[in-house]
């Protein structure tokens, strides 16, 4: 078993996912529509927010709320292509992939290869978008480095996740419990407004929740002020390598049933 | 052999509807959690807006309690969509078109699982937003005026839901409009008032969306008591969004229900 | 001549996209009859089956079921026939025994009478055990026997069955032909059947219809369509595999060449039965060494190909052009 059949195995994947998604509008729409959405309606219905005393963002509202919408349509990114695994097994497609691919590995690599390809597409897309909009970035070109490197990473680690639940589930019923934990992992965090102005409930479950610090590394980066770089890529690090073994996880499962 | 009644056929479609629709607790289910979920978390998470100036009230959660109303009534639409999406492509509205059946009854049945669907929301909406800490102004007579309005809300989309699977005859066209209604969910006056918007584009929109009124209205009566024009323009706006779905909800019945 | 149970004079049904899905049809069957309407997919069947039974009004043309127009006397037709239609139609979340309340209310079949009926036509089709059941659990046999029991209901004199047994097993499909037989026979009821089956049309119809693309390009009893092809099919399987290509040569000098099994060759003989003596004589004339020998009498997939130049069987693999019927046509 040589490493040339992890990757050949991984652009098989790759390709087909990824030639999916963009001759399949109904896959590619919702990808764009919904964060691009929640931009719209949070950059312009909410913008006073910034007037609440206490907020003390630089680079304006609209760069605020897109620090979130990029960290929520790269996770959302991740969890889609778990959609698609899942599709693949209810089709009996992943069945035929396992037993034709000599390295099963290269299976996630090629569904990697693939979320990562639909992040860069739909993060091109909306920060296109968002620029016409008025998102004003301060950072500097290393800190958007920063920025989008977070980003992947969290796409990685939400793929991930994705992939060891449809893995395990093996069937279509797994979105829920690929979306909720996502869902509510990026909600119960900063969304609207920074952490200081949290209140209650929420701010106890966002001081726990690692969301919050990619939010504010994000954030710091679009202002031009990086916070929190090390711990949120330590966490963001630590994420992807705990999902490496839970989508691991998922594989024995699958080559087990299959 | 008897005919059948009008009054009959109506109680018999009704019963059907309102069985079919509790028998699905992965529809009702959602439809009550998810708003809930969303209030608690938006309760808190935007509580610190209420320190703006000019704003109505100083708990987010007595501002955003008539939220959940309005969420829960696109539920609702994606709830009654589906059924008759359902019905259309397993072939039952063609066994219920060979009976003497009138359409009139069919709509008529087709409301009462909307209505129930919003009936169970609408209370437990009111229960726990009160449970939680947010006094309604208008005392036990607003709650009631808040259920009332929240069934004809429930009504408008859900007819919508309705009309859509009529006219398409399949389910993807249903859960494709979900987008639309949510869309026009937040392009209103949902998460701040209309006059602390400060887009000028967005309040535009807002000032033009008839959902802004139904939330205003259910707000007025949450948070202010007896307000006569926000109350009359949520009505007027809840009502005339029913009575054109079910104008063309009926239309697309006499389409998809071709008989002779 | 007394009056038909179903009548039909150059019925037409055009769809805005494709051609003609009923392209002209004229039939009569008579009441009491088992009429059945065989052809591949997309010939016609259920686009002709939804104008009779008055859910799609036709192009042009006219047709008269239980003596009443089906256009100008839509709700008088309704009241007189049952369908079963390709679909099972039935609710997943309601039970076998709500069905039938359902059904009962509907057509103003009320209280005592009413479960009455429900509880009988249960029994009928074998669905007492299983009524309480949401229908969401039930094999696709015992939906279509609800299927069957709903279309009863109100003891109509015609029952349209559209495709009934496609995608049943054997036993269901056997149970189902049971029935209808015993509704035609006991119960004097016309029943109009589609099918692609060969064999189901063979066995339950009194007299068949055979549509292709639109039109009815044979009609008759079964016996006397083959009768009219009397064209026998003779089959051999040389006892040598090596003799099977002269075997073939032989016997295409008597006919053309048929489907056989794969270790032998088959000819459709050109005079019919009369030519056997003179197969076997040249068969041993050229040292063939014949394993079996066998003789098919002309089936209705023979007369399918004489009429179209397609096997039906075949036919049933083309795409489909026949478009939904159900599907909402703009006025």
């Amino acid at each position: 078993m040589t490493g040339s059949g992890f990757w050949s195995v991984a652009r098989a994947v790759a390709w087909r996912n990824i030639h999916n998604f963009f001759s399949n509008p109904a896959l590619a729409v919702p990808a764009l529509l919904f964060p691009m959405f929640f931009f719209t309606a949070f950059a312009g219905g909410l913008s006073r927010v910034d007037q609440v005393p206490g907020f003390d963002y630089g680079a304006g509202y609209t760069t605020f709320v897109y620090g979130f919408v990029l960290l929520q349509a790269s996770t959302f990114g991740g969890i889609f292509t778990g959609f698609s695994i899942a599709r693949d097994f209810e089709s009996g497609f992943s069945r035929r992939l396992l037993m034709a691919a000599p390295r099963h590995g290269g299976i996630i690599g090629g569904y990697w290869l693939a979320a990562l390809t639909r992040a860069v597409f739909t993060v091109t897309v909306i920060t296109v978008v968002a620029l016409i909009a008025g998102l004003e970035i301060h950072g500097s070109g290393v800190d958007l480095v920063g920025l989008y490197a977070l980003a992947l990473l969290v796409n990685t680690a939400a793929m991930l996740f994705g992939t060891g639940i449809a893995m395990r589930l093996r069937t279509m019923q797994a979105a829920p419990a690929m979306q909720m934990p996502a869902f509510l992992l990026l909600f119960l965090a900063p969304v609207w407004v920074p952490y200081d102005l949290l209140t209650g409930w929420v701010q106890t479950t966002a001081s726990v929740n690692p969301i919050t610090l990619m939010l504010e590394a994000g954030r710091g980066f679009l202002a031009g002020d990086p916070t929190k770089v090390l711990p949120a890529f330590g966490v963001a690090a630590l994420l992807a390598s705990v999902t490496v073994l839970w989508a691991r996880g998922g594989l024995r499962s699958a080559e087990r049933a299959a | 052999m008897n005919r059948s009644t009008l009054a009959l056929q109506v109680a018999v479609l009704a019963r059907r509807s309102v069985v079919r629709t509790m028998r699905q607790p992965a529809m009702v289910i959602p439809s009550l959690v998810f708003p809930l979920l969303l209030l608690a978390i938006n309760s808190s998470g935007l509580d610190s807006a209420t320190r703006l100036p000019g704003f109505p009230t100083d708990s987010y959660l007595q501002f955003a309690l008539a939220i959940p109303f309005v969420q829960g009534a696109l539920f609702s639409a994606n709830s009654a969509g589906t059924n008759v999406a359902n019905d259309i492509e397993s072939g039952f509205l063609n066994r219920l078109a060979l009976t003497p059946l009138r359409r009139v009854a069919l709509m008529m049945g087709q409301l009462a699982g909307i209505l129930a669907l919003g009936l169970i929301q609408a209370i437990t909406f009111v229960v726990i937003g009160v449970a939680f800490g947010s006094g309604i102004a208008a005392g036990v007579a607003g709650a009631l005026v808040i259920v009332a309005l929240s069934l004809v809300i429930s009504l408008g989309f859900g007819l919508i839901g309705a009309f859509v699977a009529l006219r398409t005859g399949t389910g993807e066209a249903v859960q494709g409009v979900f987008p639309l209604f949510f869309a026009a969910l937040f392009l209103s006056s949902m998460a701040l008032p209309r006059n602390l918007i400060e887009t000028d584009w967005f309040r535009t929109v807002a000032t033009w969306n008839p959902v802004s009124y139904m939330l205003e209205a259910i707000r007025s009566l949450v948070i202010t008591g007896w307000d006569g024009e926000a109350l009359a323009l949520g009505f007027a706006c809840a009502g005339g969004l029913a009575l054109v779905a079910l104008l063309a909800a009926s239309s697309a019945l006499r389409t998809q229900m071709l008989r002779t | 001549m007394s009056e038909a149970a179903i009548e039909a004079t150059d019925l037409v049904r055009e769809f805005k996209k494709g051609p003609r899905a009923v392209d002209g049809i004229d039939l009569r069957v008579e009441a009491g009859e088992v009429y059945g309407f065989l052809g591949p997919n997309g010939a016609g069947k259920s686009t002709t089956v939804h104008m009779l039974t008055t859910l799609l009004p036709p192009t042009s043309g006219t047709a008269r079921v239980a003596g009443y127009d089906i256009v100008k006397e839509g709700p008088e037709v309704r009241a007189a026939i049952g369908a079963a239609l390709q679909e099972a139609a039935l609710d997943p979340f309601l039970t076998g025994a709500e069905h039938l309340k359902l059904q009962t209310a509907l057509h103003g079949i009320r209280g005592e009478e009413g479960k009455r009926r429900s509880h009988e036509l249960l029994a009928r089709v074998g669905l007492t055990q299983a009524a309480d059941r949401k229908v969401g659990g039930y094999s696709g046999g015992m939906k279509r026997r609800l299927d069957l029991a709903l279309a009863l209901v109100h003891e109509p004199r015609i029952l349209f069955l559209d495709e009934p047994t496609t995608g049943l097993d054997p036993q269901s499909r056997s149970a189902l032909w049971d029935e209808v037989q015993r509704l035609a026979s006991d119960s004097g009821v016309t029943v109009f059947l589609t099918t692609q089956y060969l064999e189901e049309a063979d066995v339950l119809a009194d007299r068949i219809g055979i549509i292709d693309h639109g039109r009815i390009v044979a009609e008759g009893t079964p016996e006397a369509l083959k009768a009219e092809i009397s064209r026998p099919t003779l089959e051999v399987i040389p006892a040598e595999h090596e003799e099977l290509g002269r075997t073939r040569e032989v016997l295409t000098r008597f006919g053309e060449p048929a489907n056989s099994s794969p270790k032998g060759a088959a000819v459709r003989l050109s005079e019919g039965e009369a030519q056997l003596a003179d197969v076997v004589r040249a068969l041993d004339a050229g040292d063939i060494h014949v394993q079996h020998l066998q003789l098919h009498a002309p089936s209705l997939d023979d007369v399918f190909l004489a009429k179209t130049g397609r096997s039906l069987e075949g036919a049933a693999e083309e795409e489909a052009e026949e478009p939904d019927p159900s599907e909402p046509v703009a006025a």
